[in-house]
């Protein structure tokens, strides 16, 4: 087995496990590179069937190739597709700084499709090479009823096996990427021909490393305008992935007191 | 890619007693490794800097805004970094007390660890909880920091003993340190470069000792296990999945499952988009089909037929517990060993180690945070593989309120695998023209089995022989199957391997079946200290087995002796001998129990015969 295989072979079985466990469950779809190879690997675990629908929680300031790519693989890959629109700004967290608040809105507005649909897991597609918070996650992470995350009371986990009941009102955040790298999902990419935006390739010396709102995403400097590009910069650069994501940024905590009530 | 892409990356797990440096060390280590994120060391003074403390080392690993205010490690995280074309996962566990569930959570896929030690403080409570929870998970690689060498002057003679004291602790461990060093994060002294005030210092730095850690790759060479972890229908087929944690496979194997026993032979290995391989191994996710059509569920255990693993309802366990609420004996937990979840009793509590002295104390509950070694008794039987032979399939974790509670690691030691006292199956019974009330009438009294089980020394076959000879003087048509005379003939094959003894067994209630239902009352003598045994004997046997306990204390029955055999046994001329060496599990709810201690034998007859007379006489 080389490395993808390794990695890929613990995400299914973390797949397999959530359906296995659990009832009620869905998977986040950000349109993005890593929630592509999610939708990946759950079509390989269950032999092309997915068992659950995808979410798209839709603050509604995506770019407009996002948009386009949601509708063209939404049917493409016949997935049971679930719309989430997100609350205005002003119903999120006023002492939160701006560009975080903005990111706000898209706990508020997965807050009320699990309400709505009785979710009791979610699968989202964060890393632990993503954010230093993220380093510190399960793979099976419960979360309050009121969606949030206490970092203070994670259960123990071990040997695969998992903290797969959530308490009534609660759900569980179960995350297959956890163990990969910014990298490994690029050589994953490249090895299973998964589609992604165009927005991650350069043109004119710029290209988007990490994918959000319109309003709340930089582009970063760069040339990669292919896989094998965008590889070889991975290996050379020193700057982190999410520079280009404002709120992470603002103040020292404003990531974690996102996560904390909710993000992903 | 390079060819080291290739090879799993190294995990390795900083652990060690709160305050004494870990996150430090890691700190320096990818600073001097240079492996930071760019700007990320003067992200963190120019945060220091606005809040007024001195720059720590340990900020660039405390993520949580709480670890950082209070500089205290709380959850382990992951930090990926590369040296000299390797790779490397480092787990930064916590040290302090109250977070060992997370410090599990960070080593439990630890190819290796580093213990950090205060070279003031030397070994405290949390170095020693670490080092022996290490050693119950399976880790065998070890390196030692001795940290903070600069607040002891380098003194030389300081670090020798601390190597001394940490040597022999690890010794009684059975692990040896492949390096001990002596280190100061805070100067960057051994940690990646030499120092050049400890130059009485000759052997490896941190990162060299890092370089000399092996990785676990899959464990192809193994027996095929591979358990069952969900089966998807579509309109075609049935596909198990699962992940085969040990072994390979080809279609066209006879495939074994346990613990339903049943066989089928591997049609397909199924994948998604791609082409089905014609084989598959160890660490794979798969997806099978069968030539036959056999009901599987979730949990069964796949293994070759010749290579089949242990079953057992029963079994030994060296346990870690990590909730507030203790595990008492007769607690009932849910065990969950790879995929199978089963209610389980805690049976007995064995003993609860000290993890300064590795001292075994008795104990009725294993408390937050300690090791020991209990018995479990599930409530139908699993298929497992002890711990030290197949660390995947011989571990499981306890669960109470849906909580994960406390993980252990299994072993067989005075327990016997059931499957070997299992039957062939596909046997048809042929009914008699004769039926058993006929037989009763014209006897005078009913069939039955009065199993008689106790200790060696206990009076069974001294009771059995008395109670033979008065029930025939009133009539009965009686007969003792006497375990010493079995083994004289039809048992003549059998040795006191824990198999054999299964079969001895097995032979001795089938018998004793055949005779109860030619119509006799059999008294049987043997000391059948397991009660699955009991159990099958009396499924196998029916409404007419008698479970009767011979009681008496095992102080008496040492005195006793009549054969020598407990003087032989505490010698160690006879292993596991039931009740010093092997245990003997009593009778939970005996059909009737005899006290040989409180009672003479006369006694002790007269009750036999009582109840044999109002529950067999017609």
């Amino acid at each position: 087995m080389d490395r993808l295989d390794r990695l890929e072979s613990q995400s299914i079985y973390i797949l397999r496990e959530a359906v296995a466990t659990m009832d009620n469950i869905a998977m986040l779809w950000s349109l993005g590179k890593d929630s592509n190879t999610m939708i990946r690997l759950a079509q390989k675990a269950f032999f092309g069937r997915m068992p659950f629908p995808l979410l798209h929680v839709d603050t509604g300031k995506k770019f407009p190739e996002m948009y386009a790519f949601r509708d063209e693989y939404a049917k493409k890959w016949n997935i049971d597709l679930l719309l989430q629109e997100c609350p205005d700004i002003s119903e999120t967290d006023e002492d939160l700084p701006p560009a975080a608040r903005s990111a706000a809105r898209k706990s508020l507005g997965l807050k009320a499709a699990i309400e709505t649909h009785g979710f009791r897991g979610l699968i989202a597609g964060i890393r632990r090479d993503e954010e230093a918070t993220r380093a510190k996650e399960r793979v099976f992470s419960p979360r309050g009823s009121s969606g949030e995350w206490q970092p203070r009371e994670q259960p123990p986990e071990f040997w695969n096996q998992y903290a797969t009941d959530p308490p009534p009102g609660a759900h569980i955040r179960i995350h297959p990427l956890l163990h990969w790298t910014e990298r490994d999902i690029w050589a994953y990419i490249q090895r299973e021909n998964i589609p992604v935006v165009d927005l991650y390739f350069a043109r004119d010396g710029k290209r988007y490393r990490s994918l959000g709102d319109t309003d709340i995403t930089r582009p970063i400097d760069s040339t990669a305008a292919t896989i094998e590009e965008i590889l070889d910069e991975l290996a050379q650069t020193r700057q982190a992935e999410r520079a280009g994501r404002l709120m992470d940024h603002e103040s020292e905590d404003a990531f974690e007191r996102l996560r904390v009530d909710g993000y992903m | 890619m390079s060819s080291s892409q290739n090879l799993p990356p190294l995990h390795f797990v900083l652990i060690g007693h709160v305050d004494h440096g870990k996150s430090s060390i890691i700190g320096r280590l990818l600073h001097d490794a240079d492996a930071l994120p760019h700007g990320k060391k003067d992200a963190m003074e120019e945060m220091c800097k606005r809040r007024g403390v001195a720059f720590q080392w340990a900020f660039l690993m405390d993520a949580l805004q709480a670890e950082r205010d209070q500089g205290v490690t709380i959850d382990s995280a992951w930090i990926r970094f590369n040296s000299h074309g390797r790779e490397y996962i480092l787990i930064d566990a916590p040290g302090h007390e109250r977070f060992v569930r997370n410090m599990i959570t960070g080593a439990e896929r630890a190819d290796a660890a580093l213990l950090v030690i205060d070279a003031q403080e030397g070994l405290q409570e949390q170095s020693f909880r670490h080092g022996s929870l290490l050693h119950l998970m399976g880790v065998r690689q070890l390196g030692v920091v001795v940290n903070k060498m600069d607040l002891v002057d380098y003194d030389a003679a300081r670090f020798n003993a601390l190597e001394k004291e940490i040597r022999e602790y690890f010794a009684r461990l059975d692990i040896e340190p492949v390096a001990v060093i002596p280190a100061s994060a805070v100067e960057g002294d051994n940690i990646v470069q030499r120092s050049s005030s400890m130059s009485w210092y000759k052997g490896a730095s941190v990162l060299e000792a890092l370089q000399n850690f092996q990785a676990r790759g899959e464990s192809v060479d193994l027996p095929l296990r591979l358990p069952v972890q969900d089966v998807y229908r579509n309109d075609t087929q049935r596909i198990l999945v699962g992940r085969i944690e040990s072994g390979q496979m080809r279609v066209g194997d006879e495939l074994l499952f346990s613990p339903s026993n049943q066989t089928a032979t591997l049609a397909s290995i199924e994948s998604y988009p791609d082409e089905n391989p014609a084989q598959a191994q160890a660490g794979q996710c798969v997806g099978i089909t069968l030539k036959e059509k056999i009901f599987i569920e979730r949990g069964e255990l796949i293994s070759h037929p010749q290579n089949p693993p242990v079953e057992s309802d029963v079994f030994r366990a060296r346990i870690f517990w990590l909730a507030q609420t203790p595990l008492c004996t007769g607690d009932v937990c849910e065990l969950r060993l790879a995929n199978t979840r089963i209610m389980a009793d805690i049976e007995n509590i064995e003993w609860v180690v000290d993890p300064a002295s590795l001292r075994r104390n008795q104990a009725d509950a294993v408390q937050v945070n300690e090791i020991g070694e209990i018995i479990i008794r599930a409530r139908t039987i699993l298929a497992f593989d002890p711990f030290d032979e197949n660390t995947n399939t011989g571990r499981f974790v306890l669960a109470r309120d849906k909580q994960i509670q406390g993980g252990g690691t299994i072993s067989m030691e005075g327990y016997t695998d059931r499957r070997l006292a299992r039957r062939a199956t596909n046997i048809t019974r042929v009914p008699h023209h004769v039926t058993i009330d006929e037989r009763a009438q014209r006897i005078g009294h009913k069939n039955g089995v009065l199993w008689f089980t106790g200790l060696s020394g206990a009076g069974k076959s001294t009771l059995a022989l008395t109670l033979e000879r008065r029930l025939y003087e009133r009539g009965f048509h009686v007969f003792v199957l006497d375990g010493d005379n079995l083994r004289y003939g039809l048992n003549a094959d059998l040795g006191f391997s824990p198999e054999d003894r299964v079969e001895n067994i097995r032979r001795a209630f089938e018998v004793a079946g055949l005779f109860s239902r030619a119509g006799m009352l059999v008294i049987t003598a043997f000391i059948s200290p397991y009660a699955s045994d009991r159990t099958r004997a009396r499924e196998v046997i029916g409404d007419s087995f008698r479970e009767i306990h011979i009681h008496a204390d095992i102080e008496v029955c040492e005195k006793r002796d009549p054969k020598g055999l407990y003087k032989k046994a505490h010698s160690g001329e006879i292993r596991e001998f039931t009740g010093i060496s092997a245990p003997y599990e009593t009778p939970k709810n005996p059909d009737l129990t005899i006290d040989t201690a409180a009672n003479n034998i006369e006694e002790c007859v007269e009750k036999l015969l009582a109840y044999v007379e109002a529950e067999f006489r017609l």
